[in-house]
């Protein structure tokens, strides 16, 4: 066995205690022939330290595109040329989507608006969406709005927002290279809001930007200091007319490795399958995922592209002996 | 149909075949009567593209 997976045995699985960013890095510098052994580690990470449950989610944009930031991965920057108009969805619809949600099983629900943050007409939006679903539809809502103010952070908690997606996107060396408009210790502070305010903090990233090995397990060190309650790990999807349009899709060998890397970072935290999945790792690859340290997934459809049949992920979860969380457990 | 829903450009000027692929996993962008930019809603279990001439589309269900 190799050595950091000696140490990892000891550590993470024995122990409960997340990798170091060095020895993340040793994880993901593991040749190909050493993932198979890999991923079984961080599937019995994750089988010690959260079971074999699988959290499933849906999420909606509730705000599409005319964002004022310049995420570079992101289609629904105002800044770029790309084909993605600026949409709102309505109340009726939102809550449509939730049903829709709920009816996979699902047990959250997240609302997501293409913000630097929200503004008045936005937090009223979310304000009376909330309370429609919370009228008709048994299931967490979950919110990502963007950057918050500390009375935002308050007001949403108060409205019943379980979750608050805010993700670091990528390291805090690499960030720099991937938004301008604002910065890492901008997006760091409203996640501590957030955690200190009794949501549950959702908070993860994207790897396939052209970071370095070791920016990724950054990354993965910098999201475990936050202890983030979910981490949706995402891969970049190359979107049309954004500045990483035409960087390469993720080699899926890479994924995998990240994959179990971020499970050896926080072996108790909830590990997200989030976008680009289908196109970097398709049907087998994420079956390996999930046994590889995932213990959650995204279903459906994302919020301006696609996602693999929602009845085909169910039945892998079926396959895989994984029960679906239900709500109960997590209210 | 005579503009590509996914990249806009016409049928006829070139191949599509990658778009095609694409689009299993994207909702279309272009109304393929006029090429006008829609305005798309994906929700979690489908889509609805609406241009301004030519009226709304749904997701197959």
């Amino acid at each position: 066995m190799n050595d950091v997976l000696t140490t990892a045995r000891e550590q993470v699985l024995a122990r409960g205690d997340g990798l170091a960013e060095d020895q993340l890095f040793e994880v993901l510098s593991l040749p190909d022939e050493a993932i198979p052994e890999l991923l079984e580690l961080a599937h019995e990470v994750r089988m010690r330290w959260c079971g074999p449950e699988v959290e499933v989610e849906g999420i909606v944009s509730l705000k599409t595109g005319g964002c004022p930031e310049d995420c570079h991965f992101c289609s629904q920057s105002g800044q770029f040329e790309s084909p993605v108009r600026s949409v709102w969805l309505d109340i009726a619809e939102l809550v449509r989507a939730a049903k829709e949600t709920a009816a996979t099983g699902a047990s959250e629900f997240c609302i997501v608006a293409a913000v630097r943050g929200p503004d008045e007409r936005l937090m009223s939006q979310v304000r009376d969406g909330i309370a429609a679903i919370q009228a008709e539809v048994d299931i967490n809502v979950a919110c990502s709005l963007g950057m918050l103010t500390q009375p935002q952070v308050d007001d949403l908690q108060e409205i019943g927002v379980h979750r608050y997606n805010h993700n670091l996107e990528a390291a805090r060396s690499h960030f720099p290279s991937v938004v301008t408009t604002h910065t890492f210790e901008e997006r760091w502070e409203t996640c501590l809001m957030v955690r200190d305010s009794g949501m549950e903090l959702c908070c993860g990233g994207l790897v396939g930007m052209g970071e370095s090995l070791a920016q990724r397990a950054e990354l993965a060190a910098q999201l475990a200091e936050l202890t983030p309650h979910e981490v949706p790990l995402n891969f970049l999807n190359p979107r049309p007319g954004t500045p990483f349009g035409s960087l390469p899709v993720m080699e899926s060998e890479d994924a995998l490795r990240t994959i179990a890397a971020f499970r050896l970072a926080m072996p108790r935290t909830v590990l997200r399958y989030a976008g680009g999945r289908e196109i970097t790792l398709g049907d087998l690859g994420t079956r390996d995922g999930l046994l590889g340290g995932i213990n959650a997934v995204i279903v459906g459809n994302y919020l301006t592209t696609l996602g693999r049949d929602v009845e085909e992920d169910l039945e892998l979860l079926g396959e895989l002996r994984m029960p679906i969380k239900e709500l109960s457990k997590t209210l | 149909m005579m503009f590509c829903d996914h990249c806009g450009e016409r049928l006829d000027s070139g191949v599509h075949t990658e778009c095609e692929k694409r689009r299993t996993l994207e909702p279309p962008r272009y109304c393929p009567q006029c090429r006008r930019r829609m305005k798309v809603q994906v929700t979690p279990r489908g889509w609805t593209a609406t241009c301004s001439r030519h009226g709304e589309t749904d997701s197959p269900s």
